[in-house]
């Protein structure tokens, strides 16, 4: 079979997933959770595969309906794309299967059917804007994304739909500059084909259009991406979205918006345009490492799990912006890395928070005892696992990104950046130990709050089923697998994912 | 100078419609119209592309079998037109969710004033 | 001058992993408590086993190596046995051995709860060290290192009272803060040199650097590893540590975390620097000042506590000063010294903390102004004590006599004889809240209450280690060659005899 043939897969899987679940599950509602589950593995074992094809061969390029570009639109399947939308479609495998159960706990079973089917649009948008090689397609699946996460998030709590409309609101009109920014980008270059137009700018003057072409686009992105200051959705949706949504949307939404960043300004602008000419990449840099700081601050401050979550992904999310701003192959691939274990990390700590509110009713800091130390022993392992790596100890993956970044910042001899990098890793010691703490040893006073709070008799374990414990657990074994391997996986692959000019 | 501003009068129109569209937007605090505003927004948007394809003294970009095409720089430039058609639809979608999530809203807090509503929730806040 | 050369084998990896895989074990057999404890001293004596075999190699200079893949970029995950790293693999492995009999006496003396999360990470720690001790470059060194502290955790907070956990907290704060310095030191030395391997006389030896570059790293790299060092002012951690049961106390904030944190040093200043960078920049006054300050400041604060773990935790803080000042004084007579005080005041130290674990269990008592009789009522633990105290002060026949002198030596022979005053003014210092204990306890007459020894688990090993300090002192090359060994450090370093 042509290799090439396979390169759309992925996304094309996720969409007619999307559209079949809904149909055939008309009559058979049980069905949908088995058939997203397939979906996704279908897909996630095409991406493996593209990956391996693009090790091996170099850039495939798929064209839709044989038109060659720049009139037709074009899928590229490079090193890049094929190990972003690999580790997105891993990471959504084990959170689906996590799903399962967790879909059963917190949603109706009558709206089974459009949640997993809204599952799948996610993931058609996210697959199609990691595979897209046209900046018009990205806006596309960018909306398609966005317009289901919407409805995911909305399925929640009582106050949910708010968080999903103010997301809504801030989603799009981040959708709507990133837009503008392609309408700008067409008049000075006349062509909608990423390929296209990295080959054209070169040869222009750089002229007003140009530079707010990649301001707008770099806000509609970053509000996706929920760079610092246009994070404001996140803390809302991730926290009041139910734990399923949490858990699929917040290791790979932002994570696409990061992609998409650093597809357009390292790829297609080249490094000289986005450093020298227009310096957007040090603004990058700056938000993000403002970001960092801002994230872990309000972290350490809130007192409901997914709520610190969030936060912490805001700082997260400014690593990955901050080793892309910096603009030097270490920051680069510290970024790359930092997508993946960040995606590692962050499922399996919103997994976790599922298994609290499943088991426990709640996921509030304040409410958790040490009795979780008997009645869940393995989500609370899980948990602590997955916070080291976020502290950054060695041999967690969280240890590895943080040695890249730091050789990234020290390279460009930046060392306020550095500082922050380190001092963050501090912060988030201080809000994850406050949980550790809480989960292990008995709180002053707690010993009247444990008949309250906590029903579960001594010694029994009131640990979660398999179908969702061994997720969570294969997530955190994750986290020292995969740190052994890290520099396995750079040179194999995150080297020939550099941009040019590295 | 006075060229240029009256050269751009279209852009300069599309700016005031993207300003009041974001205007509504955050200013406004009913839910209905902070969605109008974002519509507006979107329009603003998609005229932005329609009037960057257009062209003094050009005509329909329709091809029909009487006519020859002499010269292509004399059609106005459809791929614009063509990406907009999906740009209306995304924003016809977006505006169903909105007003879907604000039947929910409304269903639930009983308003659909932002004032009110963020202090209905901060009510509601012990989980 | 002979050459050392290198031989590929699993040695280093397999202490490492020796007592990692008694974790498993240890946590299964949690039911079992003799099964369990069986596991501990089974890893312990298996980890000694192996690092003694590496001894016979390497007296025939022949270092065991390993690679185990590159880690982090350019930097592989490698082991080295080399002088410093056995030997400082030799002290932990042998004193852990002391300290799992010890422990079981204690912690079932004290009925204390946990007893396997104890175990369990006790064990995690020991592999952590001899990861530390036979690190090959610095990324592995930090990766253990880092490893070390997280498996420390749950052993200070062991008794989980309020007290425990804030000293818990603030053990983490140090430790990870100092973490984070060490990792930019790296990282910044890695673009320096392009790679990270230790190098006898420094890997940074031919760089060219400034003034100003220089101290900054140095700084950062003491900022580092100084915390677990216990240099001053980042000594805070270790007396609030002392919440900590008195085992972990002994081996972990008297063995193995402080002195991972010199040894740290001796790697920072010999084998990333060198001694020839640290003279040109005149960094050494760094390691002199703060090391001086930090020896006299301690011992006055030593005089000052009444709680005795206390006490002997400042006493600690002090000398491990002792050793960061025989690296700041750059000659091979006192590196000689410093390496033989990192051994010997182990012995002696680890004896201390033990009788004062023996006092608690069995009189519980915890301060130096309850200890009025201890001595009649147990003679062999309060005799043990007087036997650590002597040698700390660097009276001879104890062992901690031969390091004193050869720091001093080291001083003269530097040509600065200040710090040589300033030893024997320390060692005035130790008397002065060393013996007062002693007196106390058998000159004076207490009620207590029992009579007889603690149990025979805790008081066999502190007497052993008591009588290992004497014998050290006499014959310093007994069983294990420390002095062999250490003088081989030394050549590899500074080249030539001394």
């Amino acid at each position: 079979m042509n290799p090439s043939s396979l390169v759309p897969f992925p996304p094309l899987i996720y969409l007619f997933a999307g559209i079949f679940i809904p149909l055939v599950t008309l009559r058979w509602r049980r069905l949908a959770g088995w058939l997203a589950l397939t979906a996704t593995t279908a897909a996630a074992f095409f991406s493996v595969i593209n990956l391996l094809q693009v090790l091996k061969q170099g850039i495939i390029p798929y064209r839709f309906g044989g038109w060659i570009p720049p009139i037709g639109i074009e899928y590229i399947l490079d090193p890049l794309s094929g190990f972003v939308i690999t580790v997105i479609n891993l990471i959504a495998l084990g959170v689906i299967v996590h799903a399962h159960q967790s879909v059963k706990a917190e949603i109706k079973e009558s709206r089974w059917p459009p949640y997993y089917a809204l599952v799948m649009l996610f993931l058609t948008g996210a697959n199609g804007i990691i595979m897209t090689g046209d900046f018009f397609n990205l806006y596309v699946f960018l909306e398609i994304g966005s317009l289901s996460l919407y409805g995911l998030i909305a399925v929640g709590e009582k106050k949910s739909p708010v968080a999903a409309f103010r997301y809504l609101v801030m989603g799009t009109v981040g959708g709507g500059f990133y837009l503008l920014g392609v309408g700008f980008l067409y008049l000075v270059t006349g062509s909608l084909n990423m390929g296209d137009v990295r080959n054209i700018l070169p040869h222009l003057q750089v002229t007003a259009p140009l530079v707010v072409a990649l301001t707008l686009m770099l806000i509609g992105l970053g509000i996706k991406m929920a760079v610092f200051p246009l994070h404001g959705w996140l803390p809302d949706a991730y926290t009041y979205a139910p734990s399923p949504t949490s858990a699929i949307m917040a290791p790979i939404g932002t994570k696409i918006g990061a992609y998409a960043i650093a597809r357009i300004f390292f790829f297609i602008f080249g490094i000289r345009l986005i450093t020298q000419i227009v310096p957007i990449a040090q603004v990058l840099a700056w938000l993000s490492a403002v970001g960092i700081i801002y994230g872990s601050v309000l972290a350490m401050a809130q007192n409901e799990i997914k709520r610190m979550l969030a936060y912490s992904s805001v700082a997260q999310v400014g690593y990955i912006g901050l080793g892309l701003g910096l603009a030097n192959s270490f920051g680069f691939i510290g970024a790359l890395l930092h997508i993946m274990n960040h995606g590692l990390m962050k499922a399996c700590l919103f997994l976790v928070a599922g298994n609290f509110r499943l088991k426990l009713g709640h996921s509030r800091i304040d409410r958790l005892d040490d009795s979780l130390r008997r009645s869940m022993p393995w989500s609370a392992a899980a948990f602590t696992l997955a916070a080291l790596a976020m502290i950054g100890v060695p041999p967690t993956v969280g240890f590895f990104s943080k040695w890249y970044l730091a050789l990234g910042t020290i390279a460009s001899r930046n060392w306020l950046f550095l500082a922050i990098i380190l001092l963050s890793s501090l912060l988030n010691a201080v809000y994850f130990f406050r949980v550790i703490e809480r989960m292990y040893f008995p709180w002053r006073g707690s010993s009247q709050k444990r008949t309250l709070s906590s029903p579960a008799p001594k010694n029994e374990s009131q640990e979660v089923s398999l179908g969702l414990l061994l997720p969570t657990l294969i997530f955190a074994l994750a986290l020292i697998v995969v740190g052994f391997l890290n520099v396995w996986l750079v040179k194999t692959i995150l080297t020939k994912a550099l941009p040019a000019g590295f | 100078m006075i060229k240029f501003l009256l050269g751009h009068y279209a852009y300069w129109f599309i700016l005031a419609l993207l300003v009041i569209g974001l205007y509504g937007l955050i200013i406004k605090r009913n839910l209905v119209k902070k969605v109008i505003g974002l519509s507006i927004f979107q329009v603003a948007i998609i005229l932005f592309f329609i009037a960057s394809s257009t062209k003094w003294g050009a005509t329909v970009p329709v091809l029909t079998d009487h006519q020859e095409v002499i010269q292509s720089a004399a059609y106005i430039n459809p791929l614009p037109h063509t990406l907009m058609l999906t740009a209306i639809v995304v924003g016809v979608a977006t505006s169903g969710v909105a007003f879907a999530l604000i039947i929910l809203i409304y269903r639930r807090y009983r308003t659909l004033n932002e004032n009110e509503l963020l202090e209905r929730l901060k009510e509601d806040e012990p989980e | 001058m002979v050459n050392a050369t290198t031989y590929t084998s699993l040695v280093p990896l397999l202490t490492v992993l020796v007592s990692l895989g008694a974790v498993p074990l240890i946590i299964l057999s949690s039911r079992r408590p003799n099964l369990r404890e069986f596991w501990t001293i089974a890893a312990g004596v298996a980890k000694l086993a192996l690092v003694v075999s590496l001894l016979p190699s390497l007296l025939r200079h022949r270092i065991a190596v390993l690679n185990l893949g590159e880690i982090v970029p350019g930097v592989d995950l490698a082991f080295k046995a080399d002088a410093l790293g056995v030997f400082f693999a030799l002290i932990a492995s042998s004193l852990w051995l002391f300290t799992s009999f010890y422990s079981i006496g204690y912690v079932r003396g004290l009925q204390e709860h946990k007893q396997t999360r104890y175990f369990a990470y006790f064990a995690v720690c020991l592999s952590a060290t001899m990861g530390i001790a036979f690190s090959a470059n610095l990324a592995t060194f930090i990766i253990f290192y880092e490893i070390l502290t997280i498996a420390t955790y749950p052993l200070v907070i062991h008794k989980e009272t309020e007290e425990a956990i804030k000293a818990g907290r603030k053990y983490l704060a140090y430790t990870l803060t100092a973490g984070v310095f060490l990792i930019a030191a790296a990282t910044w030395t890695y673009l320096l040199a392009g790679h990270l391997d230790f190098i006898p006389g420094g890997l940074l030896k031919n760089i060219p650097f400034e003034p100003k570059t220089a101290w900054s790293l140095f700084t950062l790299f003491l900022l580092g590893v100084g915390v677990k060092a216990a240099i001053m002012p980042l000594h805070s951690w270790l007396p609030t540590a002392m919440a900590a049961p008195t085992p972990v106390s002994a081996l972990l904030h008297a063995v193995a975390v402080v002195k991972s944190g010199v040894f740290g040093v001796i790697r920072v200043g010999l084998f990333v620097f060198g001694p020839e960078l640290l003279r040109r920049f005149h960094l050494d006054y760094l390691l002199l000042t703060s090391a001086s300050l930090t020896i006299i400041i301690a011992s006055f604060l030593a005089l000052k506590e009444d709680n005795l773990k206390r006490r002997l935790a400042y006493s600690t803080v002090a000398h491990l000063s002792y050793i960061v000042l025989g690296v700041g004084l750059i000659s091979s007579p006192a590196l000689l010294g410093s390496l033989l005080h990192l051994a010997f005041h182990a012995t002696m130290k680890i004896t201390l903390f033990f009788c004062a674990g023996a006092i608690y269990v069995h009189l519980h008592k915890e301060k130096v102004s309850e200890l009025d009789g201890v001595g009649h009522v147990m003679p062999w633990t309060m005799g043990a004590f007087a036997v650590g105290s002597i040698g700390l002060v660097g009276l001879p026949p104890v062992n901690g006599w031969l390091s004193k002198w050869c720091l001093g030596w080291g001083a003269v022979a530097a040509a600065r004889p200040l710090y040589l005053i300033i030893l024997i003014l320390s060692g005035l210092l130790n008397a002065a809240y060393f013996f007062p204990i002693i007196y106390r306890a058998f000159f004076r007459q207490g009620e207590t209450g029992k009579t007889g020894e603690a149990s025979l688990l805790m008081v066999v090993p502190l007497v052993l280690t008591a009588i290992l300090s004497i014998l050290l002192g006499v014959w310093p090359d007994l069983g294990f060659k420390f002095f062999k060994i250490a003088h081989e450090v030394g050549r590899v370093i500074f080249g030539g005899v001394s």
